[in-house]
């Protein structure tokens, strides 16, 4: 275990919660790996966990990990070399890692360690953070949240959130590769973290194997690119490839793996004998994906430059990435946060016969209207008439005389009782309505709390991750 | 007319409400082709319907690629939303059906198994 290597392959087995669940034990088994990822937390997901962690002090993680390392028991005894990075932990880390240290110890592996890292849950330091003088205000429109500055009036203003920070759900600042790579360093075999940088999770054990500097900027960039191709999982592999028509045998896509060298070298591929590709036009099409400016692409770690980055394929399903440059980031974290925020719902009807598109629309008038009539008028309401191009209404080119189309109303109101009058004043239309209206077999829709999304940052100084490492025999006990 | 998906790929997402299209020509002649054809002003006409505040166009000239970054275009977001494309995973493809005028050297254009 001295020295550094050549090279180590990280392989990126979950792209978000709800991803396959065989493909971290495939990727595992062919993959030849060091490090194997699980990425879990897309921007609103920590605020579901929120809601199960106030039912439950011991959940607010993504429970599908512990069920994933329970599979890969196996497969971690006979690749003594293997490890696990993930943002699993979610609101609760902790618990998280006592749970898969459970499954380590019951296996006869109570002597390997797991790590955990917290730091990143900003809710139970809100005030402390208030007074240190941090406003949260809104990353694009500058607005504020009420907790912060009462004078400030917001989309965060609700009555319940004034002043008390009420109604606020979740606050986690995005975390970097430092603590990922304190806990290999100390001998981790599982880390498990909540909020980090998806790109962290990757670059966290290239720190750990190869040494670089801290401000090897363009080291920790060619990292970052790597961590931010496979961190979707299969979307690098043949997912959303606009020539679907050319990726191979879907159905048993492979996961991505990234190939680093100690010199900042980075290849993109999968297991061999698996479906999907890696090729020119997956990389570069996953390497701009969510992106904004590319010459200030920002992560906790690096702030990268794509400008001058160049894709070129190597092998079969082997693409080199290189010229990634990387300078000093921000002297703030980005900071994802939710507010409670109303109520919303959506029911769907199939609706068939002549002049399908029209008879649909007037469908969805009525039962807004009927809804209006009962003195509970909805705030915000919308109507698509699936099939006639309402996923991008007047964009996409009408078609002909449709037969039958999908009528699909969405609502949105402060009040509860509102939406829920709403959910009741579908299945009368089917009786009450023009005819030809089938496909409402399915139980009433029920209004869901909206979680309002609200990004901001926090200066970097506020924010502390603290790395905890436990024998898995001394955790579960 | 050519369809812009006939010498270009790409692929869309979200951040927060805005969205994002990376647009990729297979060849260098397309590169140079929607660098003239489709600009930002271009590409916010065509999704006016959907009004974004602005639409910004980063180039990527090793990839053949720009980036195209679309401002307060999805209705409020993924958790706000009421429409059904709540991520903008919709506007790349509807991007690629963009006509543009004929080029004259069309054939350097195509990807290389088209080509064949």
């Amino acid at each position: 275990m001295s020295g550094i290597p050549d090279s180590i392959r990280i392989g990126n087995g979950a792209g978000f919660w709800g991803d396959n669940l065989d493909a971290p034990i495939r990727l595992a088994e062919k993959g030849a790996l060091d490090f194997l990822t699980l990425e879990y937390l897309a921007e609103l997901t920590l605020s579901i966990l929120a809601h199960q962690r106030r039912l439950n002090p011991e959940a607010g993680f993504v429970a599908d990990f512990p069920a994933t390392v329970a599979r890969l028991i196996p497969i971690l005894k006979t690749q003594p070399g293997l490890r696990i990075v993930t943002n699993a932990g979610g609101l609760n880390p902790a618990a998280c890692a006592r749970e898969t240290a459970k499954l380590l110890a019951a296996a006869g592996m109570g002597g390997e360690k797991v790590a955990w890292v917290s730091g990143d849950d900003l809710m139970p330091r809100l005030g402390e953070l208030r007074s240190a003088g941090e406003r949260f205000r809104h990353f694009d429109t500058g607005e504020g949240l009420n907790y912060f500055e009462a004078a400030v009036s917001g989309p965060g203003s609700g009555a319940g959130s004034a002043r008390s920070g009420e109604g606020l759900v979740s606050a986690n600042a995005y975390l970097g590769a430092a603590p990922i790579c304190e806990a290999l360093d100390r001998g981790a075999r599982i880390v498990i973290t909540g909020r980090v940088a998806d790109a962290s999770l990757t670059v966290g054990p290239a720190m750990h194997a190869f040494k670089w500097g801290w401000e090897d900027w363009d080291k920790l960039a060619a990292a970052s690119v790597a961590g931010h191709l496979i961190e979707c999982g299969a979307q690098v592999t043949g997912g959303l490839l606009s020539r679907w028509q050319t990726v191979p045998d879907y159905a048993h896509i492979g996961y991505p793996i990234a190939i680093l060298t100690a010199k900042g070298d980075c290849h993109i591929t999968k297991p061999e004998g698996t479906g999907g590709v890696v090729n020119r036009e997956t990389v570069t099409e996953q390497l701009l994906y969510e992106i904004g400016d590319p010459a200030r692409y920002h992560t906790p770690d690096v702030t990268l430059d794509f400008t001058e980055t160049d894709v070129e394929e190597v092998g079969k399903d082997l693409v080199r990435v290189s010229g990634a440059k990387g300078i000093r980031p921000p002297a703030t974290l980005k900071v994802s946060c939710a507010y409670e925020n109303g109520f919303a719902a959506k029911g769907d009807l199939v609706v068939s016969g002549r002049d399908a598109a029209r008879k649909a629309k007037a469908t969805g008038e009525m039962i807004l209207d009927r809804v209006n009539q009962a003195g509970l008028p909805l705030s915000r309401k919308y109507l698509e008439v699936l099939g006639a191009g309402a996923t991008l209404p007047g964009v996409e080119t009408q078609p002909g005389e449709l037969k039958e189309v999908v009528l699909r109303i969405s609502v949105w109101d402060k009040d509860k009782k509102a939406v829920e009058r709403f959910c009741r004043e579908i299945s009368p239309v089917i009786t009450s309505g023009p005819p030809g209206i089938s496909g409402y077999a399915g139980s009433r829709p029920k209004p869901r709390p909206v979680l309002t999304y609200w990004p901001t940052v926090v200066d970097r100084d506020h924010v502390r991750a603290i790395v905890y490492v436990r024998g898995a025999g001394e955790l579960a006990s | 007319m050519i369809r812009l998906g006939d010498i270009a790929h790409g692929r869309s997402g979200d951040k927060g409400n805005h969205a994002n299209i990376g647009l990729i020509a297979f060849t260098p002649a397309g590169q140079a082709y929607v660098e003239k054809e489709v600009t930002a002003e271009k590409v916010k006409a065509y999704f006016h319907s959907l009004d974004p505040d602005k639409v910004e166009r980063f180039a990527l000239p090793r990839l053949y690629a720009f980036n195209f970054v679309l401002w307060n275009v999805l209705g409020g977001g993924a958790s706000d939303s009421l429409r059904t494309d709540t991520q903008g995973k919709a506007l790349a493809t509807a991007l690629l059906e963009m006509l543009l005028p004929d080029p004259i050297n069309l054939a350097d254009m195509l990807p290389p198994a088209a080509r064949e």
